[in-house]
Formats: C-alpha cells, structure tokens, sequence
C-alpha cells in the first residue's frame, strides 16, 4: 500500500479516446528515450539490412539499396510495456512484406536482430500482412539515432520492446526462439491489449 | 513499515516535508522528517517515489545533500524544465506533505572522515548535492584534509549553497567556481567548461593520489572523468555518478 | 558516449531491496572479458528494462525487470560476485561436518 502524494500528476496528458489506450497505459506527447545499450553509430556506407534463415538464398540490402525500394508513411499509436503510449505516430518506412516478397519459407518465427546485440521474437504471421515496417523517418523527418536510427523496427500492434532499435535483419525460422527482454522477464509475444506484459500473463 | 525498516531491511517508508528552502531560482532545499532513520553516509543517496491519485507512479533518485542529523534529512532539487518529478518537488511539496523514499542507498560513492584526502571534488550544476554532504560531513569532524572542490555553474546566481562555500572555505578547503553562461561584472574567475587544464590547475595532481568525486550531468562526468584519466589520475581513484542527460 | 548512461548507484536501492545488503560495492566478475568491477561502476541502461554492462567491454552483466508483484534478475553475464560480510558472521570452527 503507497503513500498518495497530494496534488502529484506526472507529466501525462489527457484527452484521448480511451478506446485507444490499452489497460495500465498513459498517454504521453513526449518521445521517452529507452534503450538496453549504447547508440550504435555505424556509417551508412557499412549498413546492411538481411533475411537469413530459414531461406533457400539469404538477402541483403545496402543502405542505397534499401531505400530505393518501395517505402509508405503510416501513422500509427505505440505503446511501451513501461506504461507510456504515444498516439498518431507518423513513420515512414519500408514494408515488411516488400522485403519477404518472391522469398519461400517454411518458417513460422521471425528473429530480429539488430546492432549491439539486440534481439527481439515474434511469429512470421505478426510481420506480415501489413503489420510491420522498417522505418527510417519519424514526424516527417530522418530518425535519429537515439530513436533508432538509421533505421528500427515498427511493429505497432504490440508492445514497443519488439521493434527493435538500429534493426540489421530478420532471422527466419522454425521454432521460436526468445529475444533479449523475452529471456529475461518479458512476455514472448507481448499484446498490449491483452496486457501480456511479463511472463505467465 | 516500520519494522522492516528495524529488521535493517531496505524499503519504502513515509517521509514527512518539515521545510523547503529557496537555494537559487530553479533549486530548493527540501528537509524531511524520516521516522527511524538509520543515519547515512555522505554521498548516499535516496530512491524518492510519488504516487498519484489514480495510481501512477514516479521514481527517482536524490541525493542528501545534508549531514547526518537524526530522523532529518535535506534533498536539494533542480528543477528540469518538463520533468516530470522535479517540478512537483520543487514547486509543489509543502510542510506537512508526506512523499515514500528509500534508503539511504549507495556504498559506492561515498566518502567519510576516516578515508582521509586529498580530496577534488568536481561538480556540474546540481551535481554539487552529494559532494556538499561530504563537504559538511567534513566540516562537522572538524577535519583539516585537503579538500579541493570545482564546481561549475550556468551563471552566479545559479551556483547552490554559495554562501555556505564561502564560510566553509579555508581549514583545507578551496573552492573554485566556473561559470560557463555568464559572468557578473568584474568577474575574474573561469568562465568556460571544465577541461583538462582547470583539473590539472584546481588539482591535486596524480602523484598525491588523490580520491576524485565527480557528479553531474552525464556529459559533464564522462568529460571530467576522462580528462582526469588524461592527466594520470588513476581511474581507479575517480569515483562518478552520473545524473543522466539533464541532471539531478 | 550515451547521455543517457547512468552508473551502478542508480539501481542501488532496488538491489539493497532485494538483496538485503548494499550491493555498489561488490565486485562483479565480467563472464566476457573478466574484468572486476564494483556494481557501483556498472553502466547502467534503462531500456524496456534495467541494463547492467561491464564497462570495460559492454557485455551484459545483468538485467532487471519490475513486474507488478514479480521481479526477474538475469545474472548470467556476471561470472562471480563478491560481496562484503560483516567480521564474524561467516562459517565457524571446523567446516568439516558429519551429516
């Protein structure tokens, strides 16, 4: 049982539709900064992004070589397992299934991973169809590498904990393999709106 | 509560706000009344944590600025421009109010009588909180041990317990004063960053094996703690706490 | 250089919580490079959860995540910890018991 703190607020804002606000989140303007390590820093002349796995030839796109692919601006709400969500986010970003298309898999689970170690889980099924880009401008402009950039995982419909930041490819595979967080705590697949923030929830 | 707090258990118990006294415009002295207080250390630190109403909650750490003083305990606080806390702190809290903490935390950034000097202390902006407690821990043993304290500070009128440097200074204790926005006029003190060359003139130098306190900003302690490796201290001997990118 | 990097102090209480003694200053052996260092030295990242890494070579010493009535602890990157023990509060007389 805790101390109330007479007239204390936190810095939350108001006024959004609550339809759009999953259970045990708040509502924030800001963009909170979170990260497990150090801002990577790679020059774009070193980037790569790549498919490998469960593929019969693995890919691999230079920086050029992402961007001149079909990209899209989505707007979408995020919301992090640490209790803040953010609506209308614009993004703009390269498609999940631009970089899957023509590739045949048997693969049920995607394993991303980015620099500095990162990984993150998820079922195919949850980066396709739509759902999931790798995007490389936020708010109309580049992404800065606090927020992920060059380039990050965007995976809206769940917790923010799976998009991963400064993203380098997409392992496809077989079975599920956890990630980083999901190792050590977090959910394996990370619903907000079923609130799936830890293990056993 | 309170017996978890006997048992020597660290965890969250009440606190009461018996002052709140202006240090500078944007800093205040908070003194709180802990039941049972254990008495702490100088440079210890307190984890404070509010709730609201609807049940959210805020964390964050302080540290004491004040020497140990029975069931009292003084937190000095910034306010940062849209925190979240910190405003509450300093603008809100009134005598009489109650907030959670927990503590006194921290074995690692701590200095007491009986480790001796030289001391460098280095601050930037509120960072000065826990080297003051060291400072009046200091004081207060009646110690003579060579004490060196840079402290850098927006402007004049932003520099915390101005006042109070200036008496405890002598016994052992210099003070020096960076002011990196402005200047009053007439000032003929350093108005710059701290860098290698104002460490290496505030001293000690390395061959007196100094213990090095640095706290701040973490810009501000990756920079100093670097240039006091530069120059040779032994990083060993540099102890820092790092606030996170805007301080206290 | 990380603005946001903050040392081992700043997750001092929650351990001190959990571990009932001041955890800064044990010495957390790198399971990467080896490295002793005091928790109190760690770097610390706030990412969905708490990051402890060495900071010699970065690798993850520990991380902590806070549920609402669950805490987890990843220890695997720390190879050995040392702690402090009050003088006579360790083993006693003749360790070789009968059982």
């Amino acid at each position: 049982m805790s101390i109330v703190s007479r007239g204390f607020r936190g810095r939350r804002d108001d006024g959004a539709d609550p339809a759009r606000i999953p259970p045990g989140q708040y509502l924030t303007s800001d963009f909170p900064v979170l990260s497990a390590g150090p801002t990577p820093h790679t020059p774009l002349e070193e980037w790569t992004f790549s498919i490998v796995g469960e593929v019969d030839e693995p890919r691999s796109w230079s920086w050029e070589e992402f961007r001149a692919l079909p990209s899209e601006e989505v707007t979408v709400d995020i919301h992090c397992v640490t209790k803040w969500s953010k609506l209308d986010t614009v993004w703009e970003g390269v498609s999940v299934d631009t970089l899957l298309e023509g590739i045949d898999t048997t693969a049920e689970y995607v394993l991303e991973f980015a620099e500095g170690g990162y990984t993150t889980n998820l079922p195919l099924e949850d980066v396709t169809g739509g759902k999931a880009w790798i995007a490389f401008a936020f708010d109309g402009e580049a992404l800065a590498p606090e927020h992920g950039g060059p380039a990050r995982m965007l995976v809206p419909h769940l917790y923010f904990w799976k998009s991963a930041k400064w993203v380098r490819g997409l392992e496809l595979r077989a079975t599920d393999e956890p990630g980083f967080w999901e190792t050590n705590g977090y959910h394996d697949y990370g619903d907000p709106w079923r609130e799936q923030r830890y293990w056993g929830d | 509560m309170a017996g978890a707090a006997l048992l020597g258990r660290l965890t969250w118990q009440p606190a009461e706000v018996v002052e709140v006294v202006t240090e500078t415009d944007r800093v205040r002295t908070l003194a709180f009344d802990v039941p049972g207080w254990p008495g702490h250390r100088a440079g210890q630190h307190v984890d404070v944590r509010l709730t609201a109403e609807d049940g959210y909650r805020a964390e964050r750490s302080y540290s004491i600025g004040s020497a140990p003083d029975g069931s009292r305990i003084e937190l000095t606080v910034e306010r940062i421009e849209d925190g979240e806390v910190s405003p509450y702190l300093t603008d809100e809290l009134r005598p009489g109010d109650t907030i959670e903490l927990r503590g006194p935390v921290g074995g690692y950034f701590v200095w007491e009588p009986a480790l001796g000097g030289p001391l460098l202390l280095v601050a930037g902006g509120s960072g000065i909180v826990p080297l003051m407690a060291m400072l009046r821990v200091r004081a207060a043993a009646g110690s003579n041990a060579d004490a060196r304290l840079l402290v850098s500070s927006r402007s004049w009128d932003d520099v915390i317990y101005r006042e109070e440097l200036d008496r405890l200074s002598g016994n052992g204790l210099r003070v020096v004063h960076t002011l990196t926005r402005s200047q009053p006029p007439g000032w003929t003190g350093h108005a710059r960053r701290v860098d290698a060359e104002m460490l290496a003139e505030v001293g000690p130098g390395p061959a007196e094996r100094p213990r090095a306190y640095v706290c701040g900003p973490t810009p501000f302690v990756e920079i100093v703690a670097g240039a006091l490796v530069g120059l040779g201290h032994d990083p060993v001997a540099i102890k820092t706490e790092r606030f996170g990118p805007t301080g206290g | 250089m990380d603005a946001l990097m903050l040392d081992g102090n700043a997750v001092a209480g929650l351990l001190q919580e959990v571990f009932a003694v001041e955890m800064t200053t044990a010495i957390a052996t790198c399971g990467a490079c080896g490295a002793a260092e005091a928790i109190g030295g760690a770097h610390v990242f706030r990412g969905a959860g708490i990051v402890l890494r060495c900071p010699h070579c970065g690798h993850v010493l520990a991380t902590i995540v806070e549920g609402e009535t669950r805490m987890w602890m990843g220890l695997g990157g720390i190879r050995t910890l040392q702690m402090a023990m009050d003088v006579g509060s360790g083993p006693s007389g003749d360790r070789h018991r009968s059982y």
